[in-house]
């Protein structure tokens, strides 16, 4: 019943966008649906011969026409491609007013914590270093050489964990999750209870006492810095390389055409994960084509229309919820019953589409290479000599467009990849495989074959939105047998977790000088 | 001996007949064969001609009925029982030597000397 609730929305539109023929259309379809109700008699239904219920209850009827109108509007596939980019369209104009407005104010507000804690970070060693000399400059013992060197040395450590932290820090976000980044404010604490203890320190014994020793609260702003670069350290190994031993396997499925990877994480949160996930996807996944999924929409509609049922005993019977369950039951008999040859249909369809892919194929194939064989480089020498008729690749690449344009769209329309590509990217496309001296070949690889997502223009990067769906906190780590998904507009990824195992390698030596052959004379049976 | 394919062999031939002796559950003859027209050719320690397929004794259990029976290592066993074993795959050699409800093998074996024996008996013995 999923399948009819979705057909119900195509429906909507297409009746939306042809106002006029509404009207025409039912009443055609009227008259389709009282074929396909004669028509279905003849096959093991639940079947009763018109009787009261149907005729006395108007509703119910009327309920019963408008069931048969949809089926009939939907496998009329009038242009779902070109109505399905319109409802993405507008689903994706509206998140870009969400999102614009919630996840830009947390960004900046990470962002300033950051800055905060990072000028207090850098100036708390000057800091130590410069207040007692205005606040006590008399008292103040005179710096001698050891002392002078630290000032060196707390110089160039400042300097290095300056560069450390912009490396490590300071890289434009490639991400917004959906829960803060747990080991970020674990660290960020630690830093910040850290410096505090050190100003407390500070204040007490030296500030208030006012102490003379100089060298002494040179070394104490040496010790801070110190310190500093290993709290840096520990960001590294926690941020950066605890995550690089491979300890997941996780097994990534499309859930409209069933695509499978599997890819090796390490120890990670979910959101993590799923981020990396993603990053995988863009690159590995074939494109998502909504035009390949009509066809098992259609078959699954016409398993469905061919079967009613009948409320024999009337209306208002008690134990509804019992009665649903033997509709349903009765329908799945009925259908198991039934001398279905849409197993035959779908066989001869393929056999003949896919006999139809590959002469347009041969065609496509045919013509770019008689493309390209109408223009050649110019050398060097002959630039010079004659200024005639020389083009750059962008008017090459239109000139010899024309020739090959109508069996590559016939070709694209018949593997229905007609809405990724634009004349415009395909001529760009040609300009930049003649610029690289690329073959006829190089250049159709990317239409025969569905690339990444990554391959096409910036519209098809439709989800930028996506949507983690987990049962466990998606701060957790992932287990052995996490599962959770990742939703987008069009699709979802349904993401599951095995552990890699632990592997127990024996080693077993072999003598290189063991290695020895005898000829089998031959074999030799004894009888 | 020398073997042309698809042309009649004419050999000198002994009669050997071997009775099987009952080890257990298996009826043995003591010998051990090799050779067929599945196996390498080039191989054989004993055939001349390397290209012949035959099935040759490799060895003989000493003491064995084989043995007894007058059998030699290097024969080219010929027929077994009236069956042709010139042409035969190794697995169908043996299945001929083993079956359980004969005790009793008769044997056309030939081999070298045999030839030189009938050479040398032709030539002494001088027609007048």
């Amino acid at each position: 019943m999923d399948t009819e609730s979705t057909y119900s929305g195509y429906s909507y539109y297409s009746g939306r966008s042809r106002g006029s023929h509404r009207h025409g259309e039912r009443s055609r379809d009227r008259h389709k649906s009282r074929s396909k109700d004669s028509r279905s008699e003849k096959s093991v239904t639940i079947n009763t011969p018109p009787a009261e219920p149907l005729l006395g209850d108007s509703a119910v009827r009327g309920e019963q026409v408008q069931d048969d109108n949809w089926g009939e509007t939907t496998t009329a596939v009038t242009g779902t491609s070109e109505h399905s980019l319109s409802q993405e369209d507008i689903v994706r104009i509206t998140k870009d007013l969400e999102d614009s407005v919630g996840l830009d104010c947390r960004r900046y507000l990470t962002l300033t914590l950051a800055v905060i804690l990072g000028l207090l970070v850098f100036l708390t060693p000057l800091a130590f270093l410069v207040l007692p000399h205005l606040l006590w400059p008399e008292k103040l013992q005179s710096c001698g050489t050891a002392c002078e060197g630290l000032f060196i040395s707390v110089a160039f450590k400042l300097l290095i964990l300056l560069l450390a932290v912009w490396a490590l820090f300071f890289r434009p976000p490639r991400a917004g999750l959906p829960r803060v980044f747990v080991f970020r404010a674990l660290l960020a604490v630690l830093v910040l209870l850290f410096v505090l203890s050190y100003w407390l320190f500070y204040g007490v014994r030296i500030l208030d006492s006012q102490d003379e020793n100089y060298q002494g609260i040179v070394q104490y702003a040496v010790s801070l810095v110190d310190a500093l670069l290993f709290i840096h350290y520990l960001a590294i190994v926690l941020l950066e390389l605890r995550q690089l031993q491979p300890c997941f396997s996780v097994c990534v499925t499309r859930s409209t055409d069933g695509e499978i990877r599997h890819y090796n994480l390490g120890q990670l949160s979910i959101q993590r994960a799923a981020l990396a996930i993603l990053e995988h996807y863009y690159c590995d996944f074939p494109v998502h084509n909504p035009a390949l999924l009509s066809a098992s929409k259609s078959r699954a509609a016409k398993h469905l229309a061919g079967l009613k049922v009948y409320n024999v005993d009337g209306p208002g019977n008690n134990a509804a919820a019992g009665m649903a369950h033997s509709q349903s039951r009765a329908m799945i008999a009925a259908a198991a019953r039934r001398r279905d040859t849409s197993h035959n249909e779908l066989y001869y369809e393929e056999a003949e589409h896919e006999r139809r892919v590959r002469k347009r194929k041969a065609r496509l194939v045919v013509a770019v290479e008689e493309a390209f064989t109408h223009i050649k480089r110019m050398q060097e020498e002959e630039q010079k000599k004659a200024p005639g008729d020389v083009m750059d690749p962008r008017e090459a690449a239109q000139a010899i467009f024309p020739s090959m344009a109508r069996a590559l769209q016939k070709y694209l329309r018949t593997t229905k990849q007609q809405h990724c590509h634009s004349m415009e990217s395909i001529q760009q496309h040609l300009a930049f495989c003649i610029t690289n001296n690329m073959t006829p070949k190089a250049f159709l690889e990317s239409y025969l074959t569905p690339g990444p997502t990554l391959q096409y223009s910036r519209d098809h990067w439709l989800s930028r939105q996506w949507m983690l769906i987990s049962e466990a906190s998606v701060t957790s780590g992932l287990k052995d047998g996490t599962v959770f998904q990742l939703k987008c507009v069009d699709f979802s990824l349904v993401v599951t977790t095995k552990k890699i195992p632990y592997i127990q390698m024996s080693e077993e030596y072999i003598d290189p000088k063991s290695h020895k052959f005898v000829l089998r004379l031959q074999s030799e049976t004894s009888v | 001996m020398s073997f042309v394919p698809g042309m009649p062999v004419s050999v000198v031939v002994e009669r050997i007949e071997i009775k099987k002796l009952c080890q257990g559950d298996n009826l043995i003859l003591g010998f051990s064969i090799g050779g067929g027209i599945d196996q390498d050719p080039g191989q054989n320690p004993f055939s001349e001609d390397k290209s012949d397929k035959g099935i040759y004794v490799t060895r003989i259990t000493p003491g064995g009925p084989a043995q007894d029976a007058g059998l030699r290592m290097g024969d080219k066993i010929m027929q077994v029982n009236g069956w042709d074993m010139t042409v035969v795959t190794h697995d169908q050699a043996r299945k001929r030597l083993t079956k359980k409800n004969e005790c009793v093998v008769r044997l056309l074996v030939t081999r070298k000397s045999l030839e030189q024996a009938v050479k040398h008996s032709m030539g002494s013995c001088q027609r007048p």
